[in-house]
C-alpha cells in the first residue's frame, strides 16, 4: 500500500478517481465484451466528450476562484448559431467563422465579467442570467431553426489526423503524437527528478518517478495503438487534439504562472489576496471572460461536428462540466481544484455515459447512476477529512503532486474537529 | 494591583472548597502526534483556574476533551465531574452536565437578535410554538445578570465584541452552567471590555460558577486567577496556588518556557536616521457611512532606523490609518499627503503601496493575513511574486530557494517549507507572513498587532525580527493594544483617539499612564 501511496501525489479524491476510472473501464470491458476499448468507441468517446472537457477547464478556474458559470451551455449555444450565420449569410471562410466565434466568446465574458467583478453581483446570479439571455439569443437570430456550417469548417469537430507517409497499416500521424508524448513524458519526469534532487527538497525515490513514467507511458502507447488503428479515415480526431494542446496550456498557466497563482490566492483568501497586491477584480475577470472565450469554442466544435447549429445546442452542459470538476476534486469554497483532475473527472463522466449506453441502459438510469456517482464521489471525500485521515495518500506525500486538497477545504465545518491545536 | 471590583468575593476560600472537576491523566493522540500525554487538572468549586501554556501546548485540545468535542473514546484518562465520572460524547451532554465552552471565535449568529441568540436550540416553547414573550423576559434578567443592558431585540452584529461576549455568557448562564471554559475571552476586546468581563467572571465566581480561562494576557490572569495550571509540550507542569504561591507573571512565564527569561525583550541600540517616510493631514472616511471620519487630519512621521508604536483603544482607528495608507486598502480617501524620500507619493492602490516600498501586515492573521490552503513556500513569495517570475512564468526552484532562505533565517520551526501554513502554531504563522514582507524588501513596514494570540517564547523571537529589520535602516510601525508590548520595543509612540493623533511620546518619556492618558484624553474632554 505504500508504495501505491509513493506512486500517487495529489489529493485523494483526485487520486480515488485514478481508480474509479480504471475500475470503471475494467467493468464495462468485462460488461460489454471488450467493446469500451475497441478503436472505434474510444474515437467516439473523444469525439462525443471533448467539448464538455473543454468547458470543464474553464469552468474548474472560475470554481477555483470561488465563482460558478452556469451559462456555459447557452454561450456555447449562441456562439455557433451566430458562427453557423456568419458562414452562411456572409459567406466568411471557415477560419474566419472561427476568430468570429472567438472574439464573441470574449465579448460575452467581458460582459459577465464586468458585472461579476466591477459590480460585484455573485456570479451565480450574472450567469444565471446569461444562461437564460443567450440561450433566448441562440433562438432569437437563429429562429429557433437548424444553420447547418460548411464542410471545410466541420473539420474542427469531425476531423482526424490525415494519412501521410508511407503504408505502415497504422496512421501514421497519431503514432508521431504518441510517441512524442512519450518521449515528452520521459524527458519532464526525470528532469523535474533532477532539480528536485539539486534543490534538496522532500524527493521521491527515483523508482516511483521511473514507476510512474513506465505506466503513463504504457498508457499513451495503448492509446496510440488504438487511434491509430481505427476504421479506414479515423485516427485521432481533431477535438481530441485542440483538447489537449489545451490541457497542457492550461494546465501550466493554473499551476506555474503568476496568473494562476492570483486566481489560487483570490479563491483562498480574497481579503489576503488584495492585501498581498493581487488584483482580485481583474483576476475574477479574467476567469470569466475566460470561461466564455473557451464556451465559444466549445460550442462550435459541437456545431461542426452535428453538422449545424441548433435552438437547443448546450443544453445542460455548464452542469456536466461543474459535475466534472467536483468530481476532479475541486471545493465548494474556492481555492482548491486541478486542470487535470476535472479531466479525470470527466472521463469518468463520459466513460460512465458510454459504457451504459453500450450495456443498453436507458438514459433514465444513466442520469440516476451520474447523479449518485457524483454524490459519492463528494461524499468520499469529505467523509475521509471528518474522520481525520485528512488525506491518507497526501499525509505521506506531503503534496508533491501538485496542490492538496487541506483538511479545511470542502469540510469548513468539520475543520475544529480534525485539525490538531493551532 | 489595584481591586476595581465591588464584586470580588473573598470570602470564599477556594483552597477549601470542594472539588467540582477532576481530569485524570488524560492523553489524547492524534496521527502522529502526542497532543496531550497524562495531563491531570483539578478544579475547586468557585475557583478561576487558569490554564498556561505556550501556543500548542495542548491548552485547547485539553478543553475540548472535557467539553466533548473530542468524544469519549478518543482519548485516554478519566473525567470527574461533581463526583460523577463522565463521558461525554458530544458537546450537549457536556453542556447537560453544566460544563459550557465559549470559543475565542464567538458562535453567535450575527443576523439574529440578542434574544433568539441566547436561546438558539434551547427555545421555550408550548406545544412546539415558541413562547417570545417569555424567552424577552429571560432575556433582560439574565442581561442584567451580565451587566448588558441593550435592547433584546437587537440583532447581535450590531454590539460591539465585549458586549457579544456578554450574550456568549448570557446563553451560558441560562443553560444553567456550573463550570464556564473560556477560551482568550479578552483577546479581541479593549482595556475597559476586558476590564469589565473580568469582574464579571469574579462575581461569577461569588455566585458558585468556576470558571476555567485561557489566556495569554498573563497579567489578567495574575489578577483574577485563583490556581493556575500551566502546560508544555502536552503534559501538565505545575499547578499554582496564586495567593499562596506569590506568583507574578514572570514566575508563570517561567512555567511555560521551562526556563527564565532574562528579559520579555530583546536588547537593542536604535540606529536612529533621517526622517523618510511622513503623512500630513490624512483624512479618510467610513467606507459606508458618509458623514462619519476614521482618520481625522493626522500628521506623523517615521525615521530610517525607527520602531514608531501607535497606541489606541480598540476602534480608535489604528488599524484604518495603517490600511488607508496602505493603497487605500480601507475607507474613502479625503486628503492629506504622504511624501517620501522628501516626494510626495499617491498609492492608489496596494500594488502601487508595495512598488513604492510599503508593507502592511494584518492584525488578523486568518482571515486578511493569508490563504490557509496554502503553503509556507507559496505564502512566502505571494506579495513579491514578479521577483520569482520570467515572463509571468513562476520560477519554482527560486521560489522553494527563497522560502528556505527566510526558513532558517526566522527560525520558523516547520518539517519543510512544502507543509501547508494551517498547520502552522501562530507563532510560526506570523514568522510566514513576516517573510512575505521581508521578501518584498520594503522600506516601511506597518505592522498591526504582531504578536497578538502568539505565545511568550515566539514573542521574543517576532521583536527580535522587528528590530533586526529597523537596524537594516527600515522604518517599522507596531500598532499593538498591548501598551507594555509598545513600551518595551518602540522608539517613539504616537497615540490615537477617535481617528486623531492626540500625541507623541519618546521612549523615555512614556508609561502605561502617560499613553493611556492621551488615548482618552478627548473623551474626558468632551
Amino acid at each position: 500500500m505504500n508504495a501505491i501511496k509513493q506512486l500517487f501525489g495529489g489529493n485523494t479524491r483526485q487520486f480515488g478517481m485514478i481508480f474509479a476510472l480504471v475500475a470503471l473501464i475494467v467493468f464495462f470491458q468485462f460488461m460489454t465484451g471488450g467493446v469500451i476499448l475497441t478503436p472505434d468507441n474510444v474515437i467516439n468517446l473523444v469525439n462525443g466528450y471533448s467539448y464538455i472537457l473543454i468547458l470543464a477547464i474553464g469552468m474548474v478556474l472560475v470554481i477555483i476562484a470561488g465563482h460558478i458559470d452556469l451559462s456555459v451551455g447557452s454561450v456555447a449555444a449562441f456562439v455557433g448559431i451566430v458562427v453557423a450565420l456568419t458562414m452562411r449569410d456572409w459567406h466568411l471562410p471557415w477560419y474566419m467563422g472561427i476568430v468570429v466565434g472567438l472574439v464573441l466568446g470574449a465579448l460575452i465574458g467581458a460582459w459577465q465579467g464586468f458585472f461579476v467583478a466591477y459590480v460585484g453581483i455573485p456570479a451565480f446570479i450574472v450567469t444565471l442570467a446569461g444562461m437564460l439571455l443567450f440561450r433566448g439569443a441562440n433562438q432569437y437570430f437563429g429562429k429557433s431553426l437548424t444553420v447547418p456550417v460548411p464542410t471545410d469548417f466541420q473539420f474542427i469537430g469531425a476531423g482526424y489526423l490525415n494519412e501521410v507517409g508511407p503504408d505502415t497499416g497504422y496512421n501514421n500521424l497519431t503514432l508521431l503524437v504518441g510517441f512524442i508524448i512519450v518521449a515528452a513524458l520521459i524527458w519532464s519526469g526525470l528532469r523535474n527528478h533532477r532539480k528536485a534532487v539539486a534543490l534538496g527538497a522532500d524527493v521521491k525515490p527515483l523508482w516511483v518517478t521511473i514507476t510512474k513514467l513506465v505506466i503513463l507511458c504504457a498508457v499513451v502507447l495503448y492509446a496510440t495503438y488504438l487511434f491509430a488503428t481505427g476504421r479506414p479515415g479515423t485516427s485521432f480526431p481533431v477535438p481530441g487534439i485542440i483538447l489537449g494542446v489545451l490541457v497542457l496550456a492550461y494546465g501550466f498557466i493554473a499551476a506555474r504562472t503568476t496568473i494562476g497563482r492570483h486566481i489560487y490566492a483570490v479563491g483562498g483568501n480574497r481579503h489576503a489576496a488584495a492585501l498581498s497586491g493581487v488584483k482580485s477584480k481583474r483576476t475574477d475577470f479574467l476567469v470569466i471572460l475566460n470561461m466564455a472565450v473557451l464556451a465559444g469554442l466549445a460550442g462550435m466544435i459541437f456545431v461542426a461536428r452535428s453538422n449545424a447549429s441548433g435552438p437547443s445546442d448546450g443544453v445542460g452542459w455548464e452542469l456536466d462540466a461543474i459535475a466534472a470538476v467536483f468530481i476532479g476534486g475541486a471545493a465548494v469554497t474556492g481555492g482548491v481544484g486541478t486542470v487535470v483532475g476535472s479531466m479525470i473527472g470527466g472521463l469518468v463522466m463520459a466513460v460512465l455515459n458510454n459504457g451504459l449506453q453500450l450495456m443498453g441502459v436507458g438514459s433514465d438510469m444513466t442520469q440516476i447512476i451520474k447523479g449518485l456517482v457524483l454524490l459519492a464521489a463528494v461524499v468520499f471525500d469529505v467523509y475521509n477529512k471528518s474522520q481525520g485521515k485528512a488525506s491518507f495518500i497526501g499525509l505521506m506525500m506531503k503534496k508533491l503532486g501538485g496542490r492538496d486538497n487541506p483538511d479545511l477545504a470542502v469540510a469548513e465545518p468539520l475543520r475544529d474537529a480534525v485539525r490538531t491545536e493551532s | 494591583m489595584t481591586k476595581t471590583s465591588v464584586l470580588e468575593s473573598d470570602t470564599l476560600m477556594p483552597s477549601a472548597n470542594p472539588i467540582i472537576l477532576q481530569m485524570q491523566s488524560i492523553t489524547k493522540e492524534f496521527p502522529g502526534v502526542k497532543a496531550l500525554s497524562d495531563v491531570s487538572i483539578t478544579v475547586r468549586a468557585s475557583e478561576i483556574h487558569s490554564i498556561c501554556g505556550e501556543n500548542g501546548a495542548g491548552k485547547s485540545t485539553l478543553m475540548k476533551v472535557l467539553s466533548g468535542v473530542y468524544p469519549y473514546g478518543s482519548y485516554d484518562g478519566e473525567i470527574v465531574f461533581q463526583n460523577e465520572v463522565c463521558q461525554f460524547k458530544d458537546i450537549r451532554a457536556s453542556e447537560h452536565a453544566g460544563i459550557v465552552i465559549i470559543h475565542q471565535e464567538l458562535a453567535l449568529i450575527p443576523e439574529l437578535s440578542i434574544t433568539e441568540n441566547i436561546f438558539l436550540g434551547n427555545e421555550p416553547t408550548k406545544f412546539g410554538i415558541i413562547n417570545w414573550d417569555e424567552a424577552r423576559l429571560r432575556t433582560i434578567e439574565l442581561m442584567a445578570r451580565v451587566g448588558l443592558s441593550e435592547d433584546p431585540d437587537t440583532p447581535v452584529k450590531e454590539i460591539g465584541v465585549g458586549k457579544q461576549q456578554l450574550v456568549e455568557i448570557a446563553k451560558a448562564l441560562n443553560k444553567s452552567v456550573k463550570l464556564l471554559i473560556l477560551d482568550e475571552p479578552t483577546a479581541a476586546l479593549n482595556e475597559s471590555d476586558s476590564q469589565h468581563l473580568l469582574d464579571l467572571i469574579r462575581g461569577l465566581k461569588g455566585k458558585g460558577i468556576s470558571c476555567i480561562m485561557i489566556s495569554h494576557k498573563l497579567n489578567e490572569i495574575e489578577q483574577v486567577s485563583d490556581s493556575i495550571t500551566i502546560i508544555r509540550d502536552g503534559k501538565s507542569i505545575e499547578t499554582l496556588d496564586v495567593k499562596a504561591d506569590g506568583v507574578d507573571e514572570d514566575r508563570i512565564i517561567k512555567g511555560m518556557v521551562g526556563r527564565t527569561l532574562e528579559s520579555r525583550f530583546p536588547e537593542h541600540t536604535p540606529k536612529i536616521g533621517e526622517v523618510f517616510f511622513e503623512v500630513k493631514n490624512w483624512t479618510v472616511r467610513h467606507p459606508q457611512i458618509a458623514d462619519r471620519l476614521v482618520c481625522k487630519n493626522s500628521s506623523f512621521n517615521v525615521r530610517r532606523g525607527e520602531i514608531v508604536g501607535f497606541a489606541g483603544l480598540m476602534g480608535a482607528g489604528r488599524t484604518e490609518l495603517a490600511r488607508s495608507l496602505f493603497g487605500r486598502s480601507y475607507g474613502h480617501y479625503i486628503s492629506g499627503q504622504i511624501i517620501k524620500d522628501g516626494k510626495e507619493i499617491t498609492l492608489r492602490n496596494v500594488p502601487e503601496a508595495i512598488k513604492h516600498g510599503l508593507g502592511y501586515v494584518t492584525e488578523d492573521r486568518k482571515t486578511l493575513g493569508l490563504n490557509l490552503l496554502d503553503d509556507i513556500k507559496t505564502t512566502t513569495v505571494a506579495a513579491n511574486l514578479d521577483a520569482i517570475s520570467k515572463r509571468s512564468v513562476v520560477n519554482l526552484g527560486k521560489e522553494y530557494e527563497v522560502a528556505e532562505q527566510y526558513r532558517k533565517q526566522l527560525r520558523t520551526k516547520t518539517p519543510s517549507v512544502d507543509e501547508g501554513v494551517s498547520k502552522l502554531s501562530g507563532g510560526n504563522q506570523q514568522k510566514v507572513v513576516l517573510a512575505k514582507w521581508m521578501f518584498t524588501d520594503p522600506d516601511l513596514l506597518i505592522l498591526d498587532e504582531p504578536t497578538r494570540g502568539i505565545d511568550v517564547g515566539a514573542k521574543y523571537e517576532i521583536y527580535g525580527i522587528i528590530q533586526a529589520l529597523a537596524n537594516q535602516g527600515k522604518g517599522v510601525i507596531v500598532i499593538s493594544s498591548e501598551l507594555p508590548e509598545l513600551l518595551g520595543i518602540s522608539d517613539r509612540i504616537y497615540t490615537i483617539f477617535e481617528g486623531a493623533i492626540t500625541g507623541v511620546l519618546n521612549k523615555s518619556q512614556a508609561s502605561q499612564e502617560s499613553l493611556m492618558k492621551r488615548m482618552t484624553a478627548a473623551k474626558k474632554s468632551a
